[in-house]
């Protein structure tokens, strides 16, 4: 192999980096590799604005009575931190960023299928951004992120439309984002890469772009007939007008309960990978751990219901969507015991992200078991709107998917921008999060058993200590999350340059440099091995020009 | 890197060859299809449960809307798909003069059928049935008074519905003047011609559309006889 050669004159090397330095050769870039960083800046902009909101939330809750700010003000700031959050940043985090770099990679083909309509998806999801802002910027919105009528109708003083508007339009960049890996998986396979083949990452990805295509053009829908009965004052959710604000819930759901597969979909490819490459096995049941992607995205849609089991549904409808959604849990499980079943005697080794797969698991069964409890018909009746809710949703989304997409940077870090982060801060960061987010949430399942309503700034004096454990929880997470962003910029200038495959990982990206020429390959790759085949690992070794310990 | 893939006309270069380009643009294009299917379908979910909650609003609703002319453009727009299918059969032949005509053909209908929806919203908003609020005032004569809060529940889907399929037309009508354009100077092969066929595929989908929503709108109270 030339591997060799090409590490020697490193410097000399053109890459997707230093091909050309202007800021159009970014902003009218059609580079798949140079999109996903874009998107890598934008999100973690809106991460940092809904951690802002969340870290007032928590401020306000230190005590009983409303102390910092009113309930109407309060409103505001959990919608912001609930919109921004979901819309801005959990759902094009993971398949935007780490999936618009490395899907083409892993497929051995140049670019996605459409160039420029991945481009077209970045600008826009920034109008859409744009608009957000600006709704933020007058003020913010206070109807919860789930918009539900009255509250987005007849009771909301707040900008409704322009915020409906805001994700009508950053919903089309996720459509785009779907379609387009959606195609490149089926027509730009590399020679020899089959559909069994494929790294798991790419299942997953297919699955959610499944999702992308399917549910997000009904809460575009969903929100432009919002829209549209604000302006026009025409009765499609408000009764007053002869409309049924359960039809609203019924259209919000039939995307948002997919949604949150959007977002934990890719996280679960990548723990795949991580797992894989890091103990040094085939992940144990492959095609099971495939095909439970698909599962969960088909399953996905056909348990919307599950979040209206106090809202006049039907007792025989609630029935189903009560099943269906224990089903879930199959597809789910299949994945979190073959995950485990692989690292059963593999050659682990404790690299940072090995150490957020882990906590990847630990944390996800506590939240895919908790929504379990949600979606029994008679015990939901109890935790309906409680903070049980809240800790199960943040187990799943933060121990979830963000776990998930902060162990993918790790992982990926050194291909993305050859060079490598401090392992040991690593590390530390990795113990922070995780032990942060456990004090934060867990206190949040007892408060919400023991009654605390989730979106109330003001509560009975006995919660007080829970609600302190969870701020508490809240501040050592947010140092967590802080110290990756500046380790990583740090690395940037200051970091060791990295090896080709410094996991000594296989996978058609470590064959590659780090990082990758702007056509991703020097030659035609041709994949001749199923996927996670250590069998050869010695040649890997020898080929990726060293490992990194 | 393939050079020689960068000199075919029509090929980009992240594509190993002409087949493997079309098939990209195909897939894409059938997957858009089903986009717009689900982002139709919230609107006609939405019809089906307002028709169960409103039976006779939709009834009354229907007789305010006229058979003949949305009759007229069901029929326009079944030719147009014709006309349609006869420019992609004729871009496969590569005879550019029948492509262009048989393009301009389908654009020309498609101008028809929004010509004549105009001229339907046209008369809806003289008799002050547009849905919104301050434009709603019908004519106890024209719609007797107990309907009148049924019918705008109608009306508002009618106009979501036939509006959002409007706009596709507008749009679709558009890539049909850039087609010809493109076809009359010549860019297209018997070996390059997908962009006609995924267009074709985009206008299809915009007519199929309009078959369902012309008998769901119009003909709902058909078998019942005229309201006025």
């Amino acid at each position: 192999m030339a591997t060799e050669t090409i590490a020697t004159t490193a410097e000399k090397r053109v890459t997707y980096l230093n091909v050309s330095h202007t800021v159009k050769s970014w902003l009218l870039t059609l580079d798949h590799k140079r999109i996903g960083l874009l998107y890598l800046f934008s999100i973690s902009f809106f991460f940092l604005i809904g951690g802002i909101y969340a870290t007032l939330i928590r401020l306000e809750l230190i005590t009983p009575k409303g102390d910092l700010m009113t309930a109407e003000t309060y409103n505001r700031v959990f919608t912001m931190h609930g919109v921004v959050m979901i819309f801005f940043f959990l759902i094009p985090s993971i398949p935007a960023v780490l999936g618009n770099f490395l899907l083409p990679i892993m497929l051995g083909a140049k670019d996605v299928a459409f160039p420029r309509l991945n481009l077209l998806s970045w600008y826009v999801f920034m109008v859409g951004a744009g608009l957000f802002m600006l709704t933020m910027i007058n003020g913010g919105i206070d109807t919860g992120w789930t918009f539900y009528p009255p509250y987005s109708s007849i009771y909301s003083n707040s900008q409704v439309t322009l915020a409906g508007v805001a994700i009508f339009i950053t919903g089309f960049s996720s459509i785009l984002t779907g379609l387009n890996f959606m195609v490149t998986i089926h027509t730009m396979r590399a020679p020899g890469l089959t559909w069994f083949r494929l790294p798991l990452f790419v299942w997953a990805h297919y699955a959610t772009s499944l999702i992308q295509i399917l549910g997000t053009p009904v809460i575009a829908i969903t929100v432009l007939a919002l829209a549209l009965e604000r302006t026009f004052q025409i009765g499609i959710f408000d009764p007053k007008l002869g409309g049924d604000p359960v039809l609203f819930q019924h259209m919000f759901w039939f995307y948002s309960h997919p949604a949150v597969y959007i977002m934990i979909l890719p996280s679960m490819g990548v723990i795949s990978e991580i797992i894989a490459n890091m103990s040094r096995k085939r992940v144990f049941g492959y095609h099971f751990v495939a095909f439970s992607s698909l599962a969960i995205a088909v399953f996905g849609f056909l348990v919307w219901g599950h979040h209206m089991f106090t809202s006049s549904q039907s007792m025989y409808a609630g029935l189903v969507f009560s099943i269906i959604s224990y089903a879930v849990a199959i597809p789910s499980a299949i994945k979190t015991f073959n995950w485990t079943a692989t690292i059963y005697k593999g050659s682990v080794s404790y690299d940072t992200p090995m150490i957020y797969a882990l906590a990847f698991l630990g944390l996800f069964t506590v939240g895919g078991m908790t929504g379990l409890f949600l979606s029994a018909l008679g015990l939901d009746v109890h935790l309906h709107d409680t903070y049980f809710v809240v800790a199960h949703f943040h187990y799943v989304m933060v121990g979830g998917a963000i776990i998930g997409y902060l162990g993918g940077l790790h992982y990926w870090w050194p291909k993305i921008t050859g060079k490598l982060y401090p392992e040991v801060w690593g590390r530390i960061s990795a113990a922070i999060i995780f032990l942060g987010f456990n004090l934060t949430f867990f206190p949040q399942f007892i408060l919400g058993n023991l009654g605390m309503p989730r979106r109330y700034h003001a509560y009975v004096p006995e919660f007080q200590i829970l609600h302190v454990l969870s701020s508490a929880g809240a501040s050592i997470l947010a140092i967590g999350f802080i110290m990756p962003i500046i380790y990583f910029a740090w690395s940037i200038k200051y970091g060791a340059p990295a090896p080709n495959n410094p996991w000594t990982a296989v996978g058609l990206e470590w064959q590659t440099t780090s990082p990758p020429p702007p056509e991703n390959f020097t030659y035609t790759p041709v994949v001749n091995t199923e996927a996670y085949e250590f069998e050869h690992v010695e040649e890997i070794k020898q080929a990726g020009s060293g490992v990194n310990g | 890197m393939s050079e020689h893939a960068s000199h075919v006309p029509g090929l980009a270069h992240h594509f190993v060859n002409m087949e493997q380009q079309k098939e990209a643009g195909t897939i894409g294009m059938w997957i858009f299809l089903l986009t717009e299917l689900m982002f139709f379908g919230g609107l006609f979910l939405a019809y089906a449960i307002f028709r169960a909650t409103y039976p006779d609003g939709f009834l009354q609703g229907s007789h305010l809307l006229s058979v003949p002319l949305g009759g007229l453009n069901t029929i326009v727009l079944i030719v147009s798909s014709l006309t349609m299918a006869l420019a992609v059969y004729y871009s496969q032949m590569g005879d550019r003069k029948k492509l262009v005509g048989f393009l301009s053909i389908t654009l020309v209908l498609g101008l028809v059928f929004l010509v004549v929806k105009y001229f339907e919203y046209k008369e809806k908003f003289e008799h002050h049935l547009f849905p919104a609020l301050g434009w709603y005032n019908p004519d106890p004569s024209h719609l007797a008074v107990q309907y009148q809060p049924q019918v705008r529940v109608f009306l508002w889907i009618y106009f979501a519905m036939t509006g959002l399929h409007a706009l596709h037309m507008i749009i679709g009508a558009g890539i049909l003047l850039t087609l010809i354009i493109m076809a009359q100077k010549g860019r297209f092969t018997r070996e390059y011609n997908s962009p006609i066929e995924i267009s074709g595929l985009y206008w299809h989908f915009v007519d199929i559309v309009w078959i369902f929503l012309f008998p769901l709108l119009y003909l709902t109270g058909f078998h019942v006889g005229g309201g006025h």
